[in-house]
């Protein structure tokens, strides 16, 4: 008897079929019965990628823990654009102190659960990237180490966006914000040697690290599952485009985010323990330029005259990572 | 059971008895034993179920303490000085949140210079960040206050800060009367939070607050605190009946039925006061001591009633506001009924520098004669500054002043007298 294997990805749409599978392995998203934990009404832009991701996170890991989560919230637009009170999005307990505490303010919780015996209700903690790699990574790092019970997931789209688009240490190399202007000889970020979250979370050996991006929402439900499988400090990290801060249409978050992951640029992988286990490869090896050019951030690579020599720089960022990863190769 | 113990290992069985279930340590002297001795007992198994939490930095313990209150644990923290300052944010977020934490401060000096050594800056930088301060005048009360600080912060979902002085009650061994297990149980009981995390009764803890209610939220920090001014006498009553002895309280009056001179102060001080005043009362000098033990909230009818026939106040401090003058004596005076300057601020004691009865029976009796200027600095060596002032003028890059000084001075030990 011969059978078609599914494949999750159409040309065009990219929309996922869930009426192909059978019901156990359909989305959470796709349940009717998922709890909306970020709800709707909430005041983020237009096509905002941190919305999206964070919607999918917690509704997956709610699933993944028959709904006993509670969520430590760092400064940034995430907190700010869900809780307009009186509103509030939040369909979980919820809380937001500081800017740059929320991983040990989630220690705290999952420390009060363990001595009150509460051993069924899971934490997360979450962020921006300004709030996890930068003013929060003392923290961060802190928690990783003492390997307390927490998932820490950052949204990270590379800027500080909630104060006005100012680089953050996951800002990339050549992208305009409003602290790294488009003007003089070398427009836009520097070319440092960046922070990398997902690499520096490895390095302290923690049970799971994991990228995901927002192009693959079935992958990033499937990560937070298995980030709720382990106990003892997790990591995700999602890639998540902003309209606003990069300067592309609200409609093409989902494409952008794509293309990061096509070109190299954004690798998508998991580890446990400290050891890189699966990568998610590229389909079709896309040049960095198709990614730079829809945002308004990389403009100056392009108008009035091409930068060959900093796409270039910005190409390589992406090989090398092909490489490091393996990300064009065949599955064993 | 009485004791001869060090007062951080008082501290340490205090909060111990008082059953917290999550505390977070981070070291910084002279408040470490402290902590040192709660991860013992935590580590023995003597108090479970409790998480003993080596965090990353004050800022980090003041977060753990806030995630773990929010979440219905009673949770105590220790520290001192920059360590203070480092968890400034977190402290105004604490309390801002109404999180019935409680936290030792072992007092001691702010650099720069960085000085390991005791006085008051550090609490009194913090006075406005929304926490009750409590100061602690012995080691017996330091002790017992922490025992009343759980009750009144879980009482009111505010957190409360109890303040030693670092070193001189930290590190000091002396008899101390420790509770029993049950007695404090009746005491002090179990935490009933107002807000907690919950799964089963979702609440969001920490929206964005406009000006359409920003005002009134912090009008009721407000009014919390001036409701402790209510119960914290009818506490310390409750605790004398329990404890068979005096500890807390808003104010400590001393031989203030005839005082015309009043000496204000706060901490381990009030001891070599009340000895010098002791003396000078003999000679016939009328004198009285006010010890300040809740400086915040500022208990302003207290005080007042008790400066009400003073003719002369002198706030003996271990603090400066600099560009100022004196920071308690700044909220003595909104209680001081009499002519504005008869309130003298006397600043002693600074990073350590001892405060000797020679020294306060010489101001005590200048004051007295009505010689003693608006500020003084006790035992300052003008010498010393005229010297630094002098090189100054001549060269440009004259170079660090606290190096300079040291330099002059010639001693490597620190000179106490």
């Amino acid at each position: 008897m011969s059978f078609q294997p599914i494949k999750f990805y159409q040309t065009g749409t990219h929309t996922v079929g869930n009426r192909l599978l059978p019901p156990e392995t359909r989305s959470v998203q796709a349940n009717m019965r998922r709890t909306n934990s970020l709800n709707s009404g909430h005041r983020a832009c237009q096509g905002c990628g941190e919305a999206l991701g964070a919607r999918y996170a917690i509704d997956a890991a709610m699933h993944a823990t028959n709904n006993q989560l509670i969520a430590a919230n760092a400064t940034g637009c995430l907190e700010v654009f869900s809780t307009p009170y009186p509103e509030t999005s939040w369909q979980i307990p919820w809380i937001h102190s500081l800017f740059g505490n929320a991983a040990a303010v989630a220690t705290g919780i999952a420390a009060a659960m363990k001595v009150k015996g509460n051993h069924d209700v899971r934490v997360i903690a979450q962020g921006g990237d300004g709030g996890t790699s930068d003013i929060g990574f003392g923290c961060l790092s802190g928690m990783f180490e003492r390997n307390d019970d927490v998932l820490y997931i950052c949204y990270d789209n590379e800027a500080y966006m909630n104060t006005g688009v100012q680089r953050s240490s996951a800002t990339p190399p050549a992208a305009r914000t409003a602290t790294t202007a488009a003007v003089g000889d070398a427009p836009g970020n520097v070319f440092g040697q960046g922070k990398n979250l997902p690499a520096i979370a490895i390095a302290h050996g923690i049970p799971y690290v994991a990228t995901a991006t927002v192009s693959e929402l079935r992958d990033l439900e499937a990560k937070v599952r298995r980030a709720m499988e382990f106990r003892g400090a997790r990591y995700i990290h999602i890639f998540v485009p902003c309209p606003l801060g990069w300067g592309h249409e609200p409609g093409d978050t989902i494409r952008i985010a794509r293309l990061a992951k096509e070109t190299g640029l954004f690798p998508v992988f998991e580890a446990e323990h400290g050891e890189v286990v699966s990568v998610s490869r590229i389909r079709r090896r896309t040049p960095v330029e198709e990614y730079l050019k829809p945002q308004r951030r990389f403009a100056h690579l392009f108008s009035p005259a091409p930068r060959v020599e900093v796409i270039a720089a910005i190409q390589t960022i992406a090989d090398r990572n092909i490489r490091k990863f393996g990300l064009l190769e065949e599955a064993a | 059971m009485l004791k001869q113990t060090e007062g951080s290992r008082a501290v340490a069985e205090a909060v111990a008895l008082c059953r917290p279930e999550v505390i977070c340590a981070y070291p910084i002297s002279p408040q470490t034993h402290i902590v040192e001795a709660l991860g013992e007992v935590v580590k023995s198994g003597a108090l479970a179920p409790c998480e003993f939490i080596n965090v990353e930095s004050e800022f980090a313990a003041m977060s753990v303490a806030i995630g773990a209150s929010a979440a219905g644990a009673r949770s105590y923290t220790a520290t001192a000085s920059q360590g203070l300052l480092f968890m400034a944010e977190a402290l105004f977020n604490a309390s801002g949140l109404g999180l019935p934490i409680v936290m030792t401060v072992a007092n001691r000096a702010i650099g720069a210079p960085i000085n390991i050594w005791n006085d008051h800056n550090d609490s009194m930088s913090q006075r406005d960040c929304g926490w009750i301060q409590l100061f602690a005048e012995t080691n017996q009360e330091a002790l017992d206050l922490h025992i009343q600080a759980f009750r009144l912060a879980e009482e009111l979902s505010l957190p409360v800060m109890v303040c030693m002085d670092g070193f001189i009650l930290t590190h000091a061994y002396e008899r101390v009367d420790i509770p029993s297990q049950a007695q404090v149980d009746a005491y002090l009981p179990p935490f009933e939070p107002r807000q907690v995390l919950d799964p089963r009764e979702p609440v969001s803890i920490g929206a964005m607050v406009g000006p359409e209610a920003f005002t009134e939220v912090r009008y009721l920090a407000h009014a919390k605190q001036m409701q402790a001014l209510e119960l914290i006498p009818g506490w310390a009553a409750e605790f004398r009946r329990a404890f068979g002895r005096d500890a807390g309280g808003l104010v400590h009056p001393y031989a203030l039925e005839d005082a015309e001179t009043v000496i204000v102060a706060l901490g381990s001080v009030l001891g070599t006061v009340k000895d010098t005043v002791d003396e000078m009362r003999d000679r016939g000098a009328k004198i009285g001591v006010l010890g300040i033990t809740c400086f915040r909230p500022w208990p302003l009818a207290a005080v007042r009633a008790a400066l009400a026939a003073a003719q002369r106040v002198v706030v003996l401090e271990k603090s400066l506001a600099v560009g100022l003058g004196g920071i308690v004596s700044t909220n003595v005076r909104t209680s001081y009924t009499g002519r504005p300057d008869a309130v003298h601020t006397v600043i002693a004691g600074l990073g350590g520098r001892a405060i000797t009865k020679a020294s306060l029976a010489r101001v005590f009796g200048e004051a007295i004669e009505g010689g003693l200027e608006p500020l003084t600095f006790l035992d300052l060596d003008r010498a010393i500054v005229d010297r630094q002032l002098a090189r100054e003028r001549e060269t440009r890059r004259s170079g660090p002043i606290a190096e300079a000084i040291l330099r002059d001075i010639g001693v490597v030990a620190a000179r106490i007298g």
